[in-house]
């Protein structure tokens, strides 16, 4: 009987550390995590999906050499995804990890990646803190700083001299600093404030509060499902014709197929969109719609960069990887070509970037869902605004 | 006294011990850490196993202590105080207090009415951790310093962590064991059979409960302390209620009113999800994105057909 | 004070109270005659909504997909009593917390793997949509008129079927002694079944009435569940009388909390105080609330058994 508690042990132990591979040098590993179980996993596999186009059109090789990609799951918790973080160092020996969703997530896994003087290229979340005291050297950024398109929708509603603003956010950090990024550009009279339960369902009450203070103009960030929960209330009170709808990651190609009509005519603010034609985003958008039927998200956007990065980072040393220093000279430059057309890196190393006005739109053939497509440019060349705290300079 | 089944877990621990050697000998210094984050699980089940095996209290809400150990750590160094005596004295003080304030509503409960208000009272705790903003609100905070013990451990090397955490894990063991073999944990116990008849010789459950359920939210505190230098940041996920269930698990897996269970039930648990998750293993990405599946169908058959545990498969007699 | 805000706010209240009512009244009566404590009960819900939603796309009728989609919810309900709670009855809530635990994760998957991650896009005809004027100047949506109907009408009907039937007169001896109505030669399993479809089928009704408002995707059924738990436990658990008041009290405080808490807490704190305390707070109501009502009758407001 003993035998059996000690041998499914032995085994479990076992397994994991058979599992650990051979050593092997020629090869670029690339530990990418992101959320792939779960509700949140969408993200995650539009994000791996990226990747994969992304390899592919690279011939399967990154900077002319072999590459071996593992992906890891954070579940939406930091302790996980740094766990996840430290197998891929300790047990994989990577020499990048990438990805990573969560603001807090990549908090926890950041400092761990870098401290083992291993690169972190993020492809999507982008706190304060990472851009301002805690950037670092081996810390790139493809996604955008959390302030800057709430900045840059800001920017806009301030130039179209709108009063009056009803503004809603999640009550929790990432909602504070959309808020915040918000307010730097926005500088006219809000009406309101008002933060809802992380991960509520229903926001009547927010509407009817909303409804009696009379906005001329309303400016929400609710990202993922709280998004398709609150656009559909919107449009089902009524609201939608009544006040204007301005936000940021409320609406993407990942939440249009579950809203559909309720998203029409809503405004957000990004660097990216499927609709930008530049050769890169033409190539990428296209393949992967034949691959996979439906358009790509920024989501997908950011990390196809991202592994570009690398690319040119491995390419720009020869292959040799020990060269720390050298990639990170190479990265600086962003000579790749992105997705959002050619940017540059600020000292913290995050992009410095166009940020353009997107409006969603009833598709092209009929029966099809909306599609979002760029009405302006709104910021060009845009600099987030931590990069004075960070000590780097280069 | 001392039974085969403890020696069982003696050696065991033993066995950690040499872990450390072989992790640096096999040169996987991965191991070391996931052996690490098994433990610190594992104290929190072992505290959990006081009040829910030998207790009868099922408490769907232990990771409120995990929360507030991690916090007492974090807002302390936030504020500049590195000291591990101060931060995990605050951690075990802190916990307690919250487990006595707790305790003292949802102990005169019993059934689903217990269940429910220690999930009810963590989920408070989580929404308030999430409302802070000054120590980082949802986003949580990273601890970059890691406790300090006047020179005499150095959490920043991973196998004297290593051992300090073996150490503690012994220490609780030892100290569940000696507790539940004690005149108070006899009367735990006898509450938990018949509390009819455990009034009747004349004890009054409350205030045997109300201990065990702050020694318990003390030890979990502790256990708090410890994740937060181990994943070096803090989070209001440790308060999350999936991680309550998750606690739950590892006793039940383990096997509940047992010493060795609890730890077993981590490290099963723990090195499982690791597994299930693991790249080499499971090839296709469409059977590793629902690694979730698997393991709500173990929990299912574990519940249906292994009631008593992996402890109950080892030799030697229930205690 | 704006009179007009506080009577929508109240209509709010009521249809979120109603909602909550819809689920909370099978989870408690399955507690209630069972003993069983479901976690499983939030994915019934979530079943329901997919189902829903997948024959409305399916037959482009939407009464065809209602009643599909609650006979198929009561089906799945039943198929997962028959399969795996039947067994658990006998067990202590431990064994079902976590059974039940592991039932939520492969419902999970399941949905997952059937209809993807993604949300589903979920939507009410044009019959049901649009707005009613109540007074001069407070309008309604339509949708959240039907939905705090039906919630009533079901409210009314389980109230007869309890204390007017044969049927109900066996679950309320059911409730508060089963062994005893077994003795009695009573089919103990069948009242089971029947008790725990019903229960079913009023999720799957709740999950398909909220998907064209909420979002239909894997993992809603949990966003919801503790809140109900919450209703059961401030109700009293077994009572649908209890689960009633229970849940019309949690959808108005936590829907008048979230209205006016901010600006109430503004006249006593400073604004930025407000700021902070109001959110949070508004987030912690509802289990305060519990708090305070166990701390005065642990049994809940309508305890079913005993005295």
């Amino acid at each position: 009987m003993k035998k059996q508690t000690c041998t499914l042990l032995a085994g479990l132990i076992a397994t994991a550390f058979l599992s650990a591979p051979a050593s092997a040098q020629q090869k670029v590993k690339i530990g990418f995590i992101t959320t792939l179980s779960g509700p949140q996993g969408v993200i995650g596999n539009d994000m791996r999906n990226s990747v994969e186009m992304a390899l592919d059109h690279l011939g399967r090789k990154i900077g002319g050499l072999d590459v071996e990609i593992i992906y890891g799951d954070d579940q939406v918790k930091p302790d996980v995804g740094k766990q996840v973080a430290e197998e891929m160092l300790k047990k994989h020996q990577v020499h990048f990890v990438s990805g990573i969703i969560w603001s807090n997530v990549m908090l926890a896994v950041a400092p761990t990646v870098t401290g083992a003087g291993t690169f972190m290229i993020g492809t999507n979340a982008g706190p304060n803190q990472l851009a301002g005291d805690q950037c670092n050297e081996l810390f790139f950024s493809t996604s955008w700083q959390n302030d800057q398109t709430p900045e840059a929708m800001g920017k806009y509603m301030q130039d179209a001299g709108l009063q009056d603003v009803y503004v809603m956010a999640p009550n929790y950090a990432a909602g504070k600093d959309m808020v915040t990024g918000f307010k730097r550009y926005f500088k006219g009279r809000i009406v309101d404030e008002v933060y809802t339960r992380l991960g509520q369902t229903d926001y009547q009450a927010e509407l009817s509060q909303l409804r009696s203070k009379n906005p001329k103009a309303v400016f929400v960030f609710l990202p993922g499902g709280m998004g398709i929960q609150f656009l559909k209330q919107y449009s089902e009170a009524g609201l939608r014709g009544q006040f204007p709808l301005y936000s940021v990651y409320t609406v993407d190609e990942l939440s249009i197929p579950a809203v559909k009509h309720a998203a029409l005519g809503q405004l957000e603010t990004r660097y990216w969109s499927q609709d930008l034609k530049n050769e890169a985003n033409v190539k990428f958008v296209g393949d992967y719609k034949k691959k996979h039927g439906r358009p790509p998200s920024f989501y997908g956007a950011q990390s196809y960069d991202g592994m570009m990065l690398i690319d040119s980072a491995v390419r720009a040393v020869k292959g040799n990887l020990s060269d720390k220093k050298g990639m990170t000279a190479a990265m600086r430059k962003a000579d790749f070509k992105s997705t959002r057309g050619k940017f540059t890196y600020n000292n913290n190393h995050f992009p410095i970037q166009n940020f353009y006005l997107l409006k969603t739109v009833a598709g092209a053939a009929p029966g099809s869902d909306p599609v979002m497509e760029i009405q302006k440019a709104v910021f060009t060349n845009h600099k987030d605004s931590y990069g004075k705290d960070c000590k780097m300079k280069w | 006294m001392i039974t085969t089944r403890n020696w069982i877990l003696v050696a065991i621990l033993l066995l950690l011990g040499a872990v450390p050697a072989a992790a640096a000998y096999f040169e996987q210094p991965f191991y070391l850490d996931l052996l690490r984050r098994v433990m610190i699980f594992a104290i929190a089940a072992v505290s959990l196993n006081l009040i829910l095996g030998y207790g009868g209290m099922v408490s769907f809400g232990h990771a409120a202590y995990l929360g507030i150990g991690g916090y007492a750590v974090g807002i302390l160094a936030h504020h500049g105080i590195h000291s591990g005596w101060l931060q995990w004295g605050l951690a075990i003080g802190a916990s307690a207090l919250v487990a006595l304030a707790i305790g003292a509503i949802s102990v005169r409960t019993s059934g689903i009415y217990f269940i429910m208000i220690t999930l009810a009272f963590t989920q408070m705790l989580y929404y308030l951790g999430i409302s802070i903003e000054e120590y980082g609100g949802d986003d949580g905070m990273r601890v970059p310093v890691r406790s300090q013990f006047s020179g005499l451990v150095d959490l920043n090397d991973g196998t004297q962590f290593y051992f300090l955490v073996l150490g503690i894990l012994a220490a609780s063991l030892f100290l569940v064991h000696r507790l539940v073999n004690s005149r108070f944990g006899m009367v735990l116990q006898a509450i938990r059979s018949n509390e009819a008849r455990t009034r009747a010789i004349g004890f009054s459950p409350y205030p045997y409960r109300l201990a065990a359920f702050v020694i318990s939210g003390a030890m979990c505190g502790l256990a708090g302390a410890l994740l937060v230098n181990h994943t070096a940041y803090l989070t209001p996920e440790f308060m999350n209620w999936t991680r309550s269930g998750e606690l739950m698990f590892m006793v039940i897996l383990g096997g509940i009113a047992t010493s060795a269970g609890p730890l077993l039930g981590a490290a099963v648990l723990l090195l499982l999800e690791d597994v299930l998750q693991g790249w080499s293993l499971l090839p296709r990405e469409a059977v590793r994105d629902h690694w979730q599946l698997y393991l709500g169908i173990f929990l299912v058959l574990v519940v249906l057909f292994a009631r008593r545990g992996l402890a109950g498969l080892l030799p030697g007699k229930n205690e | 004070m704006n009179y007009i805000l506080i009577a929508e706010q109240t209509l709010n209240g009521l249809q979120l109270g109603v909602m909550l009512f819809l689920l909370a009244a099978g989870l408690t009566l399955v507690f209630g005659i069972m003993n069983l404590v479901n976690l499983a009960h939030g994915a019934l819900y979530m079943v329901g909504a997919y189902l829903t939603t997948w024959f409305y796309q399916a037959t482009g009728s939407y009464l065809l997909a209602v009643v599909l989609g609650l006979a198929g919810t009561l089906a799945v309900g039943i198929v997962t009593e028959l399969v795996a709670l039947r067994t658990l009855y006998e067990r202590d809530h431990l064994d079902q917390v976590l059974a039940t635990f592991g039932l939520i994760l492969i419902f999970n998957e399941l949905i997952a793997i059937v209809w993807g991650r993604a949300a589903l896009y979920s939507t009410i005809p044009d019959y049901l949509s649009g707005h009613v004027q109540l007074t001069d100047s407070l309008r309604y949506p339509l949708y959240r008129l039907v939905i705090i109907g039906v919630g009533l009408a079901v409210a009314v009907l389980l109230w007869f079927t309890v204390s007017r039937t044969r049927i109900g007169m066996l679950i309320r001896a059911g409730a508060s002694n089963r062994a005893m109505v077994a003795a009695l030669g009573v089919n103990i399993r069948l009242l089971y079944t029947i008790v725990f479809g019903v229960g079913a089928a009023l999720a799957g009704l709740a999950g398909l009435l909220s998907g064209p408002i909420y979002a239909v995707q894997p993992g809603m059924g949990e966003l919801i569940l503790i809140q109900v738990f919450v209703v059961i436990v401030i109700g009293g658990i077994g009572s649908i009388r209890g689960a009633f008041a229970g849940a019309l009290i949690v959808g108005m405080v936590d829907t008048m909390g979230r209205a006016f808490l901010k600006p109430t807490l503004a006249t006593v704190l400073s604004p930025t105080a407000a700021e902070t305390a109001g959110p949070a707070l508004a987030s912690m109501l509802i289990y305060l609330l519990m708090a305070a009502v166990l701390a005065f009758r642990p049994e809940g407001l309508f305890p079913s058994r005993g005295s």
